[in-house]
């Protein structure tokens, strides 16, 4: 029988509501808005807690600087802003006033990937991933579901170092159990398996978790790993998955250069770790517009789409080079890769 | 530019009223979109489209063309109407608005629909590439000009300043830019619940001079008004004109007028209703059923 997961919220309300929780306690607390304030969901916390927010206006420079400034001062500032901009117009703000600078500011980045699908390229962020990667001293969070929205926004407001956190706008599955634990830079296994693992984060890993769902049903022994933290990255995780199974698709709502699947890669070359591999996301080109479902349909990023992906891999390198391994080493590099990657 | 006669202006005006309701057609059927922004802007760009501006529908890429930039791009079904509504593609394709594989997407995008002089939509940069189109019909010798329609909440982005700075520096008297000053942008500051909202921008006359602009007032809904203002900035000489066109934010549709709510919400069929019969243009409905 299939695993169902019952519908949350979208994960932004997740934050505002946390967020608002945490500021009734924190007069620390302060949020930064860039006439973001309704697609942020925080109009309940401005009328709240007025003294606690700050409206900058339609100037997405303006507001990371001023964030940067407020959190030398001692605040606690969550910075909130459309992930396509506050990543982009505002990444000079974000690389010397908040990284380079050493000031923790919480940037968070809304209605990000293509949440704003249909909107168009310049409301996509699918570089943001590649851009805060190559910029020293800013971790990186994308949770995946209401659960680690709310742990994820309780660990920025004490966390030491700029962070980013990603947001989207659509409601959300509940993936995960109770006894679940989330901790930044620890990647969370949702389910292991012996054939394929998804290692996905932030919106794309529930359609993994069911095309894993899917596989299982056709006997195909299928992990999921949400890497909500792509900084610090968790690569015992991904050795361990590399390891543990005979091949790896990593599932993003990222250009599939310099994101997720860049870094997985990177990190197996690295180690030595060399398997059938596959990176699902956006790909090099003029990108569509329209809703987030018919991109991540149009792309692959549907429980099917992954599916077929995860089979056209493994058929590809059915009995070649590697047997499954519950071993921890590395393996042996293949003198051919694969058709398929 | 031709006199704009009485009968002219009364067409105008007609083509105006089915822009703005197939303005809310197109929203309505796509079930998404930008309302308040798009009706505050729709008389000044029927006036540059159907009067003002020197195009051709049949050669979108005609290089002598002035040039148009919708610097607040979220304003672009408006645009997609009256460029529809002149003949650039079927009026139709307005259905296509925010769908997957449709040129009418969410925001402007010139590699994809014809007679798009440039892609917006990230607020504050519309004007600088409007400075570099002036600055290149001087460097090439060309007699076309180049319109920027900005939004005043859009003011408030650092870039449009510095682009009001160097196009002044470079007298450049074939730029023209429009502010859409509507008193609103999409959630603004409140002072405290319930009350009074700052507007965009205060005073964006004395700012803009300051700036060593040419400054001329006007009624964005005036179309004799409007065309008379940029007559003038035509006409001006050694510096870029700005033309503040005090409008009103959903205008046309009495619910929708000054409402922060309208900045982007998709009108119910009974309010569609409500509104195409305000707009005298309750027959363009029938069709629409019919299309759907
Ligand atoms: C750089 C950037 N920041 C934020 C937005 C989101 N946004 C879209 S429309 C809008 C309000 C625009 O207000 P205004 O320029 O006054 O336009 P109008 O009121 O005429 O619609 C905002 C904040 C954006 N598109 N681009």
């Amino acid at each position: 029988m299939m695993t169902t997961y019952s519908l949350g919220k979208p994960n932004q309300d997740i934050v505002a509501e946390t967020l608002l929780a945490l500021a009734r306690q924190d007069r620390d607390l302060i949020v930064v808005t860039g006439d973001s304030r309704g697609s942020g969901k925080m109009t309940a916390f401005g009328e709240a807690l007025p003294d606690q927010l700050v409206e900058i206006g339609i100037a997405e420079q303006n507001l990371v600087g001023v964030s940067a400034g407020l959190a030398s001062t001692g605040k606690k500032v969550f910075a909130i802003s459309p992930a396509c901009f506050l990543t982009a117009r505002s990444l000079e703000q974000i690389k010397n006033d908040v990284a380079y600078s050493d000031n923790p500011v919480k940037l968070v980045g809304i209605s990000a990937g293509v949440s704003y699908g249909a909107l168009g390229s310049t409301h996509h962020s699918l570089h943001d991933l590649a851009a805060l990667l190559a910029i020293h001293n800013i971790d990186i969070v994308i949770p995946a579901d209401n659960f680690e929205t709310y742990h994820a926004i309780l660990a920025a407001a004490t966390h030491p170092r700029p962070i980013y956190l990603r947001f989207g706008k659509r409601p959300m599955h509940h993936l995960h159990h109770s006894e679940t634990r989330f901790q930044l830079g620890k990647a969370i296994i949702l389910r292991s398996g012996g054939d394929i693992t998804f290692i996905a984060a932030g919106e794309t890993v529930a359609p993994a978790l069911f095309a894993a769902d899917s596989l299982e049903q056709r006997g195909i022994s299928c992990g999921v790993i949400s890497m909500h933290t792509i900084r610090p990255f968790d690569v015992e995780a991904v050795i361990n998955a590399a390891t543990t199974s005979r091949a790896l698709v990593t599932v993003e709502e990222h250009s599939v250069n310099g994101g997720l699947g860049s870094l997985v890669a990177a990190t197996l070359m690295e180690a030595g770790v060399w398997l059938p591999f596959k990176r699902v996301g956006i790909p090099d080109e003029h990108t569509i517009a329209g809703s987030q479902v018919e991109i991540f349909k149009h792309y692959g990023i549907t429980p099917e789409g992954l599916a077929e992906t995860a089979l056209n891999l493994l058929n590809g390198s059915r009995g070649n080079r590697f047997p499954a391994s519950a071993s921890a080493t590395a393996s042996r590099p293949a003198a051919n890769p694969p058709a398929s990657v | 530019m031709e006199p704009l006669t009485p009968q002219r202006l009364k067409e105008l005006e007609e083509v105006a009223a089915r822009v703005r309701a197939r303005i809310l057609l197109a929203v309505h059927h796509a079930g998404a979109g930008h309302v308040g922004g798009p009706l505050s802007c729709t008389d000044m760009l029927v006036a540059l489209y159907f009067h003002i501006l020197n195009v051709d529908p049949n050669r979108p890429d005609w290089e002598d063309r002035d040039r148009f930039i919708l610097s607040k791009g979220h304003s672009t079904i408006a645009l997609y109407t009256v460029l529809a509504e002149r003949g650039y593609f079927p009026l139709e394709e307005l259905f296509t608005f925010d769908a997957i594989d449709s040129r009418m997407q969410g925001h402007p995008d010139m590699t994809k629909t014809p007679g798009i002089d440039m892609s917006s939509g990230s607020l504050g940069q519309g004007l600088s590439p409007g400075l570099g189109m002036a600055l290149g019909a001087r460097l090439l010798g060309k007699s076309f000009r180049t319109y920027v329609i900005l939004g005043d909440g859009e003011s408030q982005e650092g870039q449009i300043w510095e682009a009001a700075f160097v196009a002044a520096r470079y007298q450049l008297d074939n730029l023209t830019a429009i502010l859409d000053y509507n008193g609103l942008q999409q959630y603004g500051w409140r002072n405290a619940p319930g009350e009074h909202m700052f507007p965009p921008i205060e005073n964006p006359a004395q700012k803009w001079q300051a700036f060593g602009w040419r400054v001329i007032e006007t009624d964005g809904h005036d179309m004799a008004q409007f065309t008379a203002a940029v007559e003038e900035a035509q006409t001006t000489r050694g510096k870029p004109t700005l033309i503040i066109a005090h409008t009103v934010k959903g205008k046309g549709v009495s619910f929708m007028e000054d409402q922060y709510d309208w900045h982007a919400r998709v009108p119910t069929q009974q309010e569609l209703v409500a509104a195409l019969a305000e707009l005298g243009q309750s027959d363009l409905l029938v069709i629409s059923q019919g299309g759907d």
